[in-house]
């Protein structure tokens, strides 16, 4: 007798505690730490809090170990979490140009105040595996050290804005509030902020995709890379009601600001634009990426054509988020049986009336 | 297969043990339901028409049911008691789950029974029990926009909306019969609503497009990823689009269900074996079960009683 | 013919900056007559075209347009719905490259029936009926009716993109080079078409072109264009057989003739 398929319910249990077991791996090793986690691989844990938008080390830490590695799962799990907690207000805008620079380089002036601080970088590294890692054997130098310079390390977008070369900062009307996209629905077209919310929070691969291709031609820009800058800043709480700013703590940061093509018309003198890109964390690529498609979408702005995917709003920002892609896209094994017997039915109907069809005339029309 | 038809409360986790945060009744947050509610009263206001809305992270993946849990979740009560189909079946993994999520985060009472549930919860299918005054289906909704594989811009489509340009929906389904001698659309098939906002229904298959028509129960859909919630009041007319020479027919089995014998039911296709063999059963397994329970029996149980006789 | 103008222009201008698209140019449109607008590119007829048929907004001027109901309504300050109405009902707008006009991945029957699709046509057997004839009218095989027009010539495309204008019987065409990217022979045919069409219909229309002998051949009253201004406005005939502008008169010697 034929019997329904069902227990869907042991089947999950079973399954999460196959997952559980998978996740710890061999009993005989020591579990994975937070602390070993954040002290060792920061920048997974950055990117973590960067696309989940939520600065919390410990949390994605945790959600990295949770999610075995996987980083979307990871940023997944963190989003979630935040999604619960409540929200007090937006900080102060946070003052890069005080940031307590841990590296900082620009492509477009040799020598500039505060000098060029490579800091902790892969960037001239030979990408050669290091056997000495296997068993951690070799003694790791202390870094070299000294002082920090007590005064604020100047933006390179300053030096060109003082002399007028570069487009003023992006400037929002005087009663402006910040949106919140994870608080208010999505409309097209969309404030630059929002849009900056939306690309701070979106997929690294997407971004940089996008951003290569408008090097090689897909709406190009000219970028330089004014001035690519990492470190803490601090994060300032302004409560209306007690009539004071209160200091919340330090945060690392990457910021990029890209220089891009300039524009000018018979009105206004020629001056270069601007890309902006701010992520959690130590990530320059992020970073670089997203400054590279803010410029993109600010075609409409500079009278430019859309031609290109970077420089289409819609396009970029309801691709951007990897949590919904992947959701979107993993739901595809989830059942459809009802539609696809809705479709196997039409198709073995439809096939039904091909044959004799066939059979008499090969050209006979499919409408009546 | 007695199992009953009521399950029992199951306590949500104490919250001492929850150290990183004690979530809310039905797990959101009341000013986040208060907002779902007012995008539900717009929805129902303006019967067909999407309305955006702040959709949260919620803890299942987008496209895995987050509308429809956050529509449930803005309207749950204690009082309430809960269905959750997925394809028509209760026991489906997807539906497991998020029952589960609710039991555990509203210890709500849970059933299986269409006629004792106040909130259904579905994917893909609209329950064969006719639904009554006082009852909500809560819809799943992947894709809210019937539009949107003929223009993918989200501004296009509002704006034709807000005009009422729908020829171009009338072009796909010319295309249909001018290709395939019929309308081949047979899930998601598109329905005007209130005639005015043309609407999708959600993948349910089309044989339960006429359920929506001026049913009883208030219909929500909530669409999580998209940010669309919008909805069809009780006594609404939902008319699926057709031509008046190609009329609007839903699916036809030419068998009845192999189980309870049901006619008029859509049914699912059960592979037997690896030599063509294969049954037709109820998707709607309440339906299927409700039947056999009162004595029905379909053609498959009746040999396999037959056998046991024997 | 009604004695009353079906299009009103006056002092309609249009500028980009400090650059002048089209300006102060006013005229009347009769019903049933043909007007071309012609210059060299850059002349300002596109624009012109553009704020006629309410794709682009002027900078200052209104445009008349007489419903069918008898009355005059001011284009520009219709709301966007009407506006869509009037142009998917009342008007056609024939564009140079016709993929711009088609849908390039619909059936030639599709792309004529969906106007009648649009304006609440339920009957899939008569808007059928109705689309073949109408390709028959535009000299299509009816066979051609669920092909897509990826798979026509450049001068079918162009006929199906008139078809598919002319199918709710709109008064006002307006056509932005209509045989720009065929070949001499097609044009040839393809005018012959237009003008039969225009003739039969009683349709008013605007064709901007560059080239005079479509001027000639299609148009009762033409406007030379440069520089943004009408610098020359008369019956066609008058103004190709006696040019008064030094320019105009440039640009008839400049053509063979025919």
């Amino acid at each position: 007798m034929y019997v329904a398929v069902k227990g869907g319910e042991k089947a999950i249990a079973n399954a999460h505690r196959l997952l559980a077991d998978r996740r710890r791996g061999d009993r005989s090793l020591p579990g994975l730490t937070i602390a070993q986690l954040i002290g060792q691989l920061g920048l997974a844990v950055d990117r973590v809090m960067a696309e989940a938008s939520l600065y919390d080390q410990s949390l994605a830490a945790l959600a990295l170990k949770q999610a075995r590695g996987d980083m979307i799962e990871a940023i997944f799990l963190l989003r979630a979490y935040r999604t619960t907690l409540p929200r007090f207000g937006a900080s102060v805008p946070l003052e890069t140009g005080r940031m307590q620079v841990e590296r900082r380089v620009s492509a477009t002036y040799k020598d500039l105040p505060g000098g060029q601080l490579l800091g902790p970088t892969f960037d001239y590294t030979h990408r050669l595996l290091d056997p000495d890692l296997l068993n951690e054997t070799a003694e790791v130098e202390e870094p070299a050290r000294r002082d920090g310079e007590a005064e604020a390390v100047m933006r390179v977008s300053d030096i060109l804005d003082r002399e007028g070369l570069i487009e003023p900062d992006g400037e929002m009307p005087e009663d402006h509030v910040p949106g919140d996209l994870t608080r208010e629905p999505m409309e097209f077209p969309m404030p630059r902020d929002l849009r900056l919310q939306a690309l701070a929070r979106g997929d690294e691969g997407f971004l940089l995709a996008l951003g290569y291709s408008t090097q090689r031609g897909y709406g190009r820009t000219h970028p330089f890379v004014g001035e690519i800058r990492m470190g803490l800043v601090e994060v300032e709480f302004e409560v209306p009601e007690l009539g004071l700013t209160l200091s919340l703590g330090e945060i690392r940061i990457t910021e990029c600001q890209m220089v891009n093509q300039f524009k000018g018309s018979a009105k206004a003198p020629p001056q270069f634009t601007r890309g902006y890109g701010l992520v959690f964390g130590q990530s320059e690529r992020k970073a670089m990426s997203m400054s590279l498609v803010d410029r993109a979408l600010r075609t409409g702005e500079f009278g430019e054509d859309v031609v290109a995917p970077a420089q289409d709003e819609e396009f970029v920002i309801s691709h951007c988020d990897n949590v919904q892609a992947t959701g979107f896209v993993e739901h595809l094994k989830l059942p459809h049986y009802v539609d696809f017997q809705a479709e196997l039915d039409l198709v073995r109907r439809m096939r039904a009336r091909h044959k004799p069809a066939e059979e008499t005339t090969e050209h006979e029309e499919a409408a009546e | 297969m007695s199992a009953p038809h009521t399950e029992p409360v199951t306590a949500p986790e104490s919250a001492g043990e929850a150290e990183l945060a004690a979530y809310n009744f039905a797990y959101l947050d009341e000013q986040t339901k208060r907002m779902i509610r007012r995008a539900i009263l717009k929805a129902i206001a303006i019967p067909g028409y999407q309305v955006p809305f702040a959709s949260r992270e919620m803890p299942m993946p987008y496209g895995w049911g987050t509308g429809g849990v956050q529509v449930t979740a803005a309207i749950i009560g204690p009082e309430d008691v809960l269905k959750v189909i997925d394809q028509g079946a209760d026991d489906t993994t997807n539906a497991v789950s998020i029952r589960a999520f609710f039991q555990k985060v509203a210890a709500v009472r849970a059933t299986t029974h269409t006629a004792d549930a106040t909130i259904i919860q579905t994917r893909h299918r609209i329950p064969e029990h006719t639904l009554k005054e006082g009852q909500v289906l809560v819809y799943q909704v992947p894709i809210p926009e019937p539009l949107r594989f003929l223009e993918p811009r989200e501004t296009e489509t509002r704006k034709m909306h807000a005009l009422e340009e729908y020829g171009l929906m009338h072009v796909k389904l010319y295309e249909d019969i001018a290709r395939h001698g019929r309308i081949a659309t047979t899930y998601a098939y598109p329905v005007k609503v209130h005639g005015r906002y043309v609407m999708d229904p959600s993948p349910t298959p089309k044989f339960d497009n006429p359920k929506m028509h001026r049913s009883e129960a208030l219909q929500l859909f909530g669409a999580g990823r998209e940010k669309r919630i919008y909805a069809v009041p009780p006594h609404t007319d939902v008319v699926s689009l057709d031509f008046e020479d190609h009329p609007f027919e839903v699916q036809q089995f030419d068998r009845p269900c192999a189980l309870c014998g049901a006619t008029h039911v859509y049914l699912d296709e059960v592979v037997l074996d690896d030599r063509g063999g294969r049954m037709f059963v109820c998707s709607d397994t309440d339906y299927c079960e409700t039947r056999q329970a009162e004595g029905h029996v379909g053609e498959m149980l009746a040999t396999s009683e037959r056998e046991a006789a024997e | 013919m009604s004695d009353m103008p079906l299009l009103k222009v006056r002092s309609l201008s249009k500028f980009y900056g400090n650059r002048i698209g089209c300006h102060d140019v006013g005229f009347d449109l009769w019903p049933g007559e043909v007007l071309a607008i012609v210059g060299e590119s850059g002349s300002g007829k596109t624009t012109l075209l553009n704020c006629l048929s309410t794709r682009l907004m002027p900078s200052t001027g209104d445009v008349q347009y007489r419903m069918r109901d008898g009355d005059y309504r001011d284009l520009y300050r219709m709301s966007e719905a009407e506006r869509r109405v009037l142009m998917r009902t009342d008007w056609g707008f024939v564009h140079q490259n016709p993929a711009d006009g088609l849908r390039m991945t619909v059936s030639a029957g599709a792309n004529v029936g969906e106007r009648l699709m649009a304006v609440g046509n339920r009957h899939y057997g008569r808007i059928r009926a109705t689309a073949s004839e109408w390709l028959s009218r535009v000299e299509i095989e009816t066979d051609r009716i669920d092909d897509q027009p990826r798979a026509f010539s450049g001068g079918m495309r162009q006929r199906l993109q008139i078809a598919r204008n002319l199918v709710t019987s709109p008064r006002l065409v307006f056509m932005d080079e209509p045989t720009g990217g065929l070949d001499v022979s097609v044009q040839a045919r393809l005018l012959d078409l237009v003008r039969g069409l225009v003739s039969d219909l009683g349709l008013s229309a605007i064709v901007v072109t560059h080239d005079l002998a479509v001027a000639r051949l299609l148009s009762h009253r033409m406007m030379v264009m440069k520089g943004g201004h009408v610098i020359e406005h008369g019956l066609t005939d008058r103004v190709l057989d006696d040019p008064r502008e030094p320019y105009t008169q440039l640009l008839v010697s400049s053509i063979l003739q025919v």
